[in-house]
């Protein structure tokens, strides 16, 4: 552990440390960004009526369409004298959602990526190549701060460039990497077209992150890379990465919440959920001075673990690996349905990534669901009645984990239309306007 | 004595069937039985040949989903019940027909069915032990 006061704090403490924290975030949100003291004008809350971490609930939500109408600096609670690092994240749609840094910030930002490299073992003793990408993106710097701030050394690599990539991982003895999990993958692909064999390389712990990633992307990259794969999850408008990391235990990434307070939502009503649900993420962030930020939706789904204390130590919650974005949610007769679920189902029953496509229709007031499904020569039978079994078997799991009746219907492969190489996974042909 | 038999994957919609045929025609491959086994949705056309690598290749090639297993021809006595006679030795031992299908060939002027069984191995010592004729899959491939 790499700050074992904080990071094994016991948790009646940390809700202390957190109330604390929270009230003066209000506060100096109410003081100095019009944004934050409009909103909760609006819903008639004071600063006083915060009182400890469970009053969070009474506070409104802000979303990333509020972030975009504050840009540029409309979110920034200090002046720009005292600003020392500005970052912003991609904008897809329209302007991007801009972050600012005070020294204070950028230090406990590197502490989180300290304690997420320290999750997977790193020391001082460690060289950690950063192959996220540095600039306006959080993913290269972050990582670069949270090695120096752990004391290893930190090699800058930045994204792309494979083959120097893995030149100076052999010959600079590299035992950490940072980067998206794709890349890992792309790595140990071009690794092998160079014949170097990452087996005999010292790595030993990989924090990946950044993008959406599977169970079976995990044992991929551990069988081709000698190392433990350790999800990372962060986002700008939160810090960066290092809000949350796996520990060695791999079952759940711890959030730093003396950092990051994290709440699970429904998506529709904005109820806050118990652990074992899984709703959307919304992060505070307690300590941030440059850009506060009460409540915020980031969008993606996921669930906090409700199966006790980790063996690990940490007694931070932790949130499950996501599961998709609230952008991808259908609501098929009013349960919510991500294609990364059907995903799942498929996978287990296969053991590989299927090809696959869910269509939504209405007949008269009620949602259709039906999933085709490429049968591969791994599920072909030349009997009908293991085929209809497997159909079969689709459809109860799919009853069992997403607790909606699908129509399983079994394609020829490549019938399934794709675009760019990727399949396109949902077609929604209900009409609800 | 085990016949290879290809089969593919169909989905049940027009014109399927014959795009896969005439695939495997242009390949050069020359069909010596067929049979179609079909539900609502899908089917699965099955298929002897005179030249199964050609063939499975060919589909593979055309992103068919292909599988090969193995089979029994046997020549069935032209007379009432002879089919009935060669299906009670086999429940008789207990074995279980997955599934079949007849053709007649012009060589042999004989009806011949094609048997898949879960335990193909025991469905041949029962059959022989029976003085039921199997035919060599050579002769089968070049009826």
């Amino acid at each position: 552990m790499f700050n074992p006061q904080a990071e094994a704090m016991p948790v009646n403490e940390l809700r202390k440390l957190q109330s604390q924290r929270l009230r003066s975030l209000v506060e100096r949100a109410y003081d100095h960004v019009p944004f934050y003291r409009a909103r909760m004008q609006e819903q008639g809350i004071k600063p006083e009526d915060i009182r400890s971490i469970e009053d969070i609930v009474k506070l409104p939500f802000i979303t990333k369409a509020d972030f975009r109408d504050q840009y540029p600096f409309g979110m920034f609670a200090v002046p720009l004298r005292e600003i020392v690092r500005i970052h912003a994240s991609s904008g897809t749609t329209g302007k991007p959602t801009v972050v600012g840094y005070t020294r204070h910030d950028i230090e406990n930002w590197a502490e989180c990526a300290a304690r997420s490299l320290a999750c997977g073992g790193a020391t001082a003793d460690d060289t950690v190549q950063v192959a996220y990408g540095y600039g306006l993106f959080t993913g290269g710097l972050g990582m670069h701060y949270g090695a120096e701030k752990l004391g290893a050394a930190a090699l800058p690599m930045s994204a792309g460039n494979t083959e120097k990539q893995i030149m100076l991982m052999k010959d600079f003895g590299v035992t950490v990497l940072c980067c998206t999990p794709s890349y890992a993958l792309q790595i140990a692909e071009v690794a092998a077209q160079m014949k170097v064999d990452l087996h005999q390389l010292p790595l030993k712990s990989g924090n990946f992150g950044a993008e959406p990633w599977t169970e079976a992307m995990r044992t991929h990259i551990e069988e081709l890379l000698p190392l433990k794969a350790l999800d990372i999850y962060g986002l700008s408008e939160v810090a960066g990465p290092g809000v949350a990391n796996e520990c060695l235990e791999q079952n759940g990434l711890h959030v730093f919440e003396d950092h990051f307070y994290p709440e699970i939502i429904e998506p529709a009503t904005g109820k806050a959920l118990p652990a074992g649900q899984k709703g959307e993420l919304v992060f505070t962030c307690l300590t941030k001075e440059g850009v506060p930020l009460i409540r915020y939706r980031t969008r993606d789904i996921t669930m906090l673990m409700d199966d006790g204390a980790c063996p690990c130590g940490r007694t931070s919650r932790r949130m499950a690996r996501l599961m998709g974005r609230t952008d991808d949610m259908l609501i098929i007769r009013g349960i919510n349905v991500f294609p990364s679920q059907v995903e799942d189902v498929l996978v287990r029953i296969e053991g590989v990534h299927p090809q696959y496509l869910i269509i939504v229709d209405r007949q008269g007031n009620l949602d259709t669901m039906e999933i085709k499904v490429e049968v591969t020569e791994s599920l072909f039978s030349d009997e009908v009645r293991k085929l209809e079994a497997l159909r079969d078997k689709i459809h109860h799991q799919i009853r069992t984990m997403l607790n909606v009746s699908a129509k399983i219907t079994l394609v020829e492969p490549k019938t399934i239309e794709r675009t760019l190489g990727k399949a396109k996974r949902v077609q929604d042909l209900r009409k609800l306007t | 004595m085990k016949v290879r038999q290809i089969s593919i994957f169909l989905e049940n919609r027009s014109g399927r069937l014959a795009s896969v045929l005439k695939e495997v025609g242009r390949a050069g491959v020359n069909i010596r039985a067929l049979s179609l086994a079909d539900t609502s949705d899908f089917g699965i056309l099955r298929l002897i040949v005179d030249n199964v690598d050609l063939c499975v290749q060919t589909l593979r090639a055309g992103g068919h989903t292909v599988s090969v297993t193995e089979v029994l021809a046997v020549e069935v006595p032209d007379h009432p019940g002879g089919l009935a006679g060669i299906l009670d030795v086999l429940s008789a031992a207990g074995l279980n027909v997955e599934y079949m299908y007849a053709f007649v060939s012009r060589a042999t002027e004989k009806a011949m069915v094609v048997f898949r069984f879960e335990r193909l191995d025991a469905a041949i010592a029962t059959l022989k032990k029976a003085g039921i004729s199997l035919v060599e899959a050579e002769k089968v491939y070049r009826l």
